[in-house]
């Protein structure tokens, strides 16, 4: 469905000190640097398929999605979208995506969604009967009855962004790039776009790319995970490789009985948090059988919980270990 | 194009509804565009002390000034746009991206906005059109066929304005704004389309300037067809000219637009 191979992006970005005398400076003489947004990127993504992007501000994220989509040329590589090169924007490409950008927007701002999701009708020509049925599935699925008939501008964001997605999907994409599709909305409000996102790509059997800050988003809808940092691919896998490679480790939740805490906890693992009778414990993979067995042993315990370390954590733990990879190169090079 | 006028009512239909929920911003923008009124007092006022003769050697009198204006006010109406704002705004803000994300071409997108804010805006222009003919007193021995010619030239008009709003609303991929650009053009056009005084007042050698820019054509051209100041032949010619523009700023706007879309997909917005 997607083949990109030794995919690039370079762009010549103006350069420019602050200052009155450094601007009339540059009237004249303007100095450029090329920023590779995206340098040499490598993946296939078979149909049907929800895949999540993951990468710090500037990784080169958007970039992509904006290459797959077809917004952008490639400075080099190849890029494949089911058998299109993108870029053309072909028709019948086009009838065949969708790009959600959480802080861009396509609905009608003075009018009601449902003209937008009328507009699309025509541009995408979706037959009315079609139309109908859609529109019906979208409103119940998203809980948007009401919001359709009023001006988008007296929405709230999450309104919009149902809205949003139901103005994209309104031709039966089978291919969504969604980039930042919760960004600003409440735990409640994720909660239902994720389930909506979710039950479009099993019933559609949609491919979906998602980028997102959020790591909720991506450990609810993403076996698997592309992380990119300065336009390379860091790791392709899933969400437990990831753990695996990058923090190897376990958090065991504990509820004792009573409101005190043993003693001596962090005799048994790195304590994380500790309250009224609830801790926090850090494990290697290899103590976790272990451990957990001198515990419940011990202590009198009325729950326990066994998790991954945050995504977010294990993310920080890549970045951080990928600059000083590259800090070290740096430096045996200079 | 099977494509497009299969589109068309539902575009046409969801335009004019954004335009009527723009009721304010049209009303003020209709506002903006009274200027005519302001020249037609000051000039019937001119007329009454001085006389002045037009260059088909008719007296340009108080009454021909009123018609005049009002014609210009009338055609304005007609052959206005504003797609350079808008791409303005959208190439500033990156939702350009929304759009060529549609299977439809933004310029025909743009060139629809623009057409549906014309049942408005004629709201305003029939009433103005049906006083001046109830003003009577048009040119005694006036050639009346020039009237078929004006539907031809007010489209020819519409196209002028139209194409000089895309190709300098594209010029913002390469300039950040063409805003400024857009105001250089407004000024030409007061001074050169006979908005704010007849063509017939210019001195043989600004005439012969206007003649060769394209404003004349946007607006004064149809506005000496409407209060029939043209010979039948003349009136041939300039319309011969005015599609020579359409068809020269129509080509322009396709070279900058696929130029400006290529450097957008180059640096992206």
């Amino acid at each position: 469905m997607i083949e990109v191979e030794n995919l690039k992006k370079y762009y010549s970005v103006f350069r420019r000190e602050p200052g009155l005398k450094n601007s009339l400076k540059a009237l004249f003489r303007r100095h450029t640097t090329e920023v590779k947004a995206v340098d040499g990127l490598s993946f296939h993504i078979s149909e049907g398929k929800r895949v999540g992007f993951l990468g710090p501000n500037g990784a080169g994220k958007t970039t992509t999605l904006k290459m797959l989509s077809g917004l952008l040329y490639p400075s080099g590589g190849k890029v494949l979208v089911d058998g299109h090169l993108p870029h053309k924007r072909e028709t019948s490409f086009l009838k065949k995506i969708i790009l959600v950008m959480g802080q861009k927007q396509q609905l009608l701002w003075d009018l009601p969604p449902l003209e937008t999701l009328e507009l699309n009708r025509a541009i995408y020509e979706v037959p009315m009967p079609v139309f109908r049925k859609r529109l019906g599935e979208l409103t119940e699925l998203l809980g948007i009855g009401p919001q359709l008939r009023t001006p988008t501008r007296q929405l709230s964001l999450g309104e919009r962004m149902k809205c949003e997605l139901a103005a994209g999907l309104i031709h039966g994409p089978k291919l969504l790039f969604l980039d930042e599709p919760t960004i600003g909305l409440d735990v409640s409000m994720q909660q239902t776009i994720r389930e909506f996102i979710r039950s479009y790509n099993e019933r559609e059997g949609a491919t979906l790319i998602l980028t997102s800050h959020n790591m909720d988003d991506v450990e609810a809808l993403c076996p698997r995970i592309l992380v990119i940092d300065k336009g390379r691919l860091l790791f392709d896998g899933s969400v437990a490789e990831l753990v695996a490679q990058v923090k190897p480790e376990k958090r065991i939740g504990l509820r004792f009985e009573g409101s005190s805490l043993p003693e001596n906890l962090e005799a048994y693992g790195r304590v994380i948090s500790a309250g009224a009778g609830e801790a926090i414990l850090q494990l290697g993979l290899g103590e976790v059988s272990e451990v957990l067995g001198q515990l419940l042993t011990r202590f009198a315990i009325k729950d326990l919980t066994v998790e991954n370390p945050p995504l977010e954590e294990v993310m920080s733990e890549l970045f951080s270990k990928h600059a000083l990879t590259r800090n070290e190169e740096a430096a045996e090079f200079s | 194009m099977k494509r497009l006028l299969k589109m068309l009512p539902s575009l046409l239909r969801v335009g004019f509804a954004e335009n009527i929920a723009y009721r304010a911003e049209m009303l003020i923008w209709v506002l903006a565009t009274t200027m005519p009124f302001v020249m037609m007092v000051l000039w019937r006022s001119v007329a009454e002390h001085f006389p002045i003769v037009g260059g088909m050697g008719q007296t340009l009198g108080p009454l021909q000034m009123t018609h005049y204006f009002l014609a210009v006010f009338v055609v304005r109406q007609v052959v206005s746009a504003w797609a350079a704002w808008e791409m303005n705004f959208e190439i500033r803000q990156g939702t350009l991206s929304m759009r060529l994300l549609k299977p439809l071409s933004p310029l025909i997108s743009y060139a629809v906005n623009g057409l549906t804010g014309l049942p408005l805006r004629l709201v305003v222009a029939l009433p103005v059109l049906l006083i001046f003919f109830l003003l009577g007193g048009l040119r005694d021995g006036a050639e009346y066929r020039l009237f078929f010619l004006l539907p031809l030239a007010l489209l020819g008009g519409w196209l002028i304005v139209l194409f000089a709003h895309m190709s300098i609303g594209s010029l913002a991929v390469f300039t950040g704004s063409s805003i400024r650009i857009m105001e250089v053009w407004m000024a030409a056009f007061f001074v050169f389309s006979g908005y704010l005084f007849p063509l017939d007042l210019f001195p043989d050698w600004l005439a012969s300037i206007g003649d060769v820019l394209p404003f004349r054509y946007q607006l004064g051209f149809p506005v000496q067809l409407l209060t029939l100041s043209l010979r039948m032949e003349d009136a041939l010619i300039l319309l011969g000219k005015q599609w020579l523009w359409v068809v020269a700023l129509g080509s322009l706007t396709g070279l900058l637009w696929r130029k400006g879309v290529r450097r957008f997909e180059a640096f992206g917005g």
